[in-house]
């Protein structure tokens, strides 16, 4: 499960030697819009160093490359991909990007002898691109999709805001898709990162609509959106005084039963496995505290 | 000869033994050198030089209120240079650098210097072998117990004084040079032979003050004593630096679980950019908390003013000011109290400050596996800071904390041995980094509260290792052979030397 993706631009020494420490699932290594035009190779030479000879990494790796039509787009693949990384996140997405994708990467895992498959993380930021969302979630190699807000805006004209309410209806598309198709939605970053509030708000609202992550763009906003990803305390309680019952409701031979004078049936139960589940891989089912 | 860490001293001073051994030997405090409390008034900052008849081998001592700001020393520095005057000791409270005490050094007008604090040109021309005598680096608690031992004997104190009242008593609160607290200059005023304020501001009535006119013999009003803008930043800034932000949030969940957080506590920390964020944090969980602390201390903030002012702490005890609000809070809130040097960190006096803290919050250089740490000189052994309130607050506060990321520019923090030992092993509880935490074995009791708490806690060769493991191990520099100076533990004995750079 991921619940957080800190971006780390890929020319930052510092930044991407001490990216692991900040307790994201996952960091992802920007060689996209974050590196100026100037310092594509740069970027690209410094990540590839830094995957093939730092002896710490974090626990998921995520490279942005370059979009399909930019002019860095083989280049980055063929210097980034191998055994060290998990995803990679591809800008702009389309249906037919995704088919190029998928296509350098059997590739590349040939020639370079790979002991696992790359998965693919689209990054929804355009129109056409949410068109498509359900024939891009379901690739085999797509594992998660990315809401990229910023881009969606500007591809749409119109004013993102914090309140977040043009963004609505993309968050609901692409949640329900990723749900169809069994992949994690992850949600866009929140921009301004000294507004903690206004991050816990639009955390909450992409949670609400069933993402299961966040994108951050600063190590401080990953606490936030861990917590606001991960089952709360009340919930994982809850979860158990469910399972509880329902030891004794089968010990009795009850198919439903009730809790709080409120009757649980199947999709109660079935709410709980996954707060369960989510509460497992975060390591706060034991205890209900985060390790 | 050697001290019992092991490190090399100079022959005939007292080795340090441990940082609880002073506790059995008496102490003698000389008595205050009350003078007729007419202080005599003067323009001319010569004159006072001429009637004090400075001579050589006298000791002239300063306070560093002024910081980098500091005209006073610099004008006594060119004095001492105008009279011709050789083989005299200093012993400013720290030294910065601005100070301009290169010319007198160089030119071998200068023997000892006695300081808590040193770094930029002046430690330079010293490690270049040019000071006649030695540097003596004292913690601020050693230098008040110092002089008031009669140790450090200081003929003539020049003190810069932000505002003096006609009857001679003197205030940091007030005037266009106005910097807070004078807490390092109040042992000073109390047992030099003579002492002079300085000042650029005299005013008819002080109602409050901190230096009392019964002690004084000479006020001397000058244009200016110091430039505003070296003598407190108008900003202190809490760290943007995400792996100072994270070790931050780490120090205050580790104080929380370990009890620490709780109503009544005290606490200091620096007022570097780590140390704000841990003091924000600190102050961010007992609003939520609703906790009521009682003492904070030490070089005090915006950002400790803040808390006083939200309730959050009962009192600031206060021995320097770090920037305007600190100095407003000084002079306006009857809770921020100014207190001397001895009062804060003097291992004798029965109610210090620093033995009241229930947790401190320090920086470090270098760390070693025995804990000693080094905030003196760089790994390079060029002197860069000095203890300062380091040992004083290590030995006092029940648990001591160093924070710092595990390497600097390549360079790891935590050493086999430290190049210098400021504060031993021994009062140094925790380490904090970025990449995690490790436990003194001698506190088991922290290691204990700490076990199942989720915190990354490995043994302090562990943390050493990774880092080797992310920047290699640095190749070990040799020190010169050739003494300088030495590091005094608070108590007066010497716990390492200083040496000349190759």
């Amino acid at each position: 499960m991921i619940r957080s993706l800190l971006f780390v631009p890929g020319n930052n020494p510092g930044m991407i030697q001490s990216a692991d420490v900040f307790g994201a699932d996952g960091v992802i290594f920007d060689l996209e819009d974050s590196v100026h035009i100037y310092e594509k190779d740069n970027a690209r030479m410094l990540v590839k160093s830094f995957l093939r000879n730092h002896p710490i990494h974090p626990a998921k790796i995520v490279i942005r490359v370059n979009s399909v039509d930019s002019p860095f787009f083989s280049a980055d693949l063929e210097a980034v991909v191998g055994d060290e990384i998990d995803y990679v996140l591809l800008p702009k997405a389309r249906i037919s990007d995704i088919k190029m994708l998928t296509e350098k990467l059997e590739t590349i895992e040939k020639e370079k002898k790979l002991k696992k498959q790359i998965a693919i993380m689209p990054l929804i930021e355009s129109a056409v691109s949410l068109v498509e969302t359900e024939g891009i979630a379901e690739f085999p190699r797509v594992s998660a999709l990315m809401f990229g807000a910023e881009d969606f805006t500007a591809d749409m004209g119109i004013t993102r805001t914090k309140q977040g309410k043009e963004l609505a209806y993309p968050r609901a598309k692409i949640a329900v898709a990723c749900h169809a198709y069994g992949v994690q939605a992850i949600d866009t970053p929140f921009t301004d990162v000294d507004d903690e509030d206004g991050l816990f708000r639009d955390a909450s609202e992409a949670a609400s609509l069933g993402f299961a992550g966040k994108a951050a763009i600063h190590p401080r906003q990953i606490e936030i959106i861990n917590r606001v990803f991960s089952p709360s305390d009340d919930n994982i309680i809850w979860a158990k005084r469910i399972f509880e019952a329902k030891k004794e409701a089968d010990q009795k031979g009850h198919g439903v039963f009730s809790l709080d004078g409120k009757m649980v049936d199947k999709p109660v139960i079935s709410r709980a496995e996954t707060i369960r589940e989510k509460a497992i891989a975060c390591k706060k089912w034991d205890d209900g505290f985060e390790k | 000869m050697k001290n019992s860490l092991e490190r090399e001293i100079p022959d005939g001073k007292k080795p340090f033994i441990s940082p609880t051994s002073y506790a059995e030997r008496i102490y003698h405090s000389l008595p205050e050198t009350r003078h007729d409390g007419n202080p005599v008034f003067l323009d001319d900052l010569d004159d006072a030089f001429k009637a004090l008849d400075i001579k050589p081998g006298m000791t002239i001592s300063f306070h560093h209120h002024l910081r980098n700001g500091d005209h006073v020393l610099n004008k006594v520095a060119h004095l001492i240079e105008k009279h011709d005057l050789h083989d005299i000791n200093l012993a400013p409270s720290s030294v910065f650098p601005e100070y301009d005490l290169v010319p007198v050094i160089e030119q071998g007008r200068i023997n000892d210097i006695y300081t808590s604090y040193l770094n930029g040109p002046v430690a330079q021309a010293i490690q270049k072998g040019f000071l006649k005598g030695n540097l003596i680096m004292q913690t601020h608690g050693g230098r008040a117990r110092s002089i008031e031992e009669g140790e450090l004997k200081i003929d003539v104190a020049f003190l810069a004084c932000p505002s003096v009242d006609r009857q001679g008593n003197g205030s940091g609160a007030f005037g266009k040079s106005a910097c807070g607290a004078l807490g390092y200059g109040i042992s000073d005023l109390y047992r030099a032979k003579k002492v002079v304020l300085v000042t650029d501001n005299v005013v008819d009535k002080l109602e409050k003050y901190q230096f009392d006119h019964r002690f004084v013999d000479y006020v001397v009003k000058i244009d200016s004593i110091g430039n505003p803008e070296g003598i407190v930043s108008g900003t202190t800034r809490i760290t943007r630096d995400p792996i100072g932000l994270k070790i931050a949030r780490d120090t205050s969940f580790l104080l929380e679980r370990l009890n620490v957080l709780k109503n009544g506590v005290s606490l200091q920390t620096g007022a570097g950019g780590t140390s704000l964020a841990v003091m924000d944090q600190i102050g961010k969980r007992m609003a939520e908390l609703n906790i009521k602390g009682n003492i904070l201390s030490g070089g005090i903030t915006s950002y400790h003013v803040k808390m006083l002012e939200a309730g959050l702490f009962k009192n600031i005890y206060d021995v320097q000011c770090f920037d305007l609000e600190a100095v407003r809070s000084f002079r306006e809130n009857a809770g921020h109290i100014g207190i001397s040097a001895s009062e804060y960190a003097n291992p004798f006096h029965k109610d210090a400050i620093v033995d009241k803290l229930d947790a401190v919050i320090l920086g470090a250089t270098e760390i070693d596996l025995d804990f000693n740490v080094n905030v003196t000189t760089n790994s390079f052994g060029s002197i860069i800071g000095g203890s300062g309130g380091h040992a004083d607050t290590a030995h006092g506060a029940k648990v001591t904390i160093i924070t710092s990321p595990l390497a600097r520019a390549r360079i790891p923090l935590i050493k086999e041995k430290v190049t210098t030992v400021t504060t031993p092993g021994e009062d140094i509880d925790i380490l904090i980094t970025e990449r995690g935490i490790a436990v003194n074995p001698r506190r088991k009791d922290l290691l204990d509260k700490l076990t199942g708490t989720g915190l990354p806690v490995y043994d302090i060769e562990e943390l050493m290792n990774l880092a080797h493991k992310i920047c290699g191990k640095p190749m070990e520099i040799k020190k010169s052979s050739e003494k300088i100076g030495y590091v005094e533990y608070r108590d007066g004995t010497v716990i390492d030397s200083l040496y000349r750079l190759r």
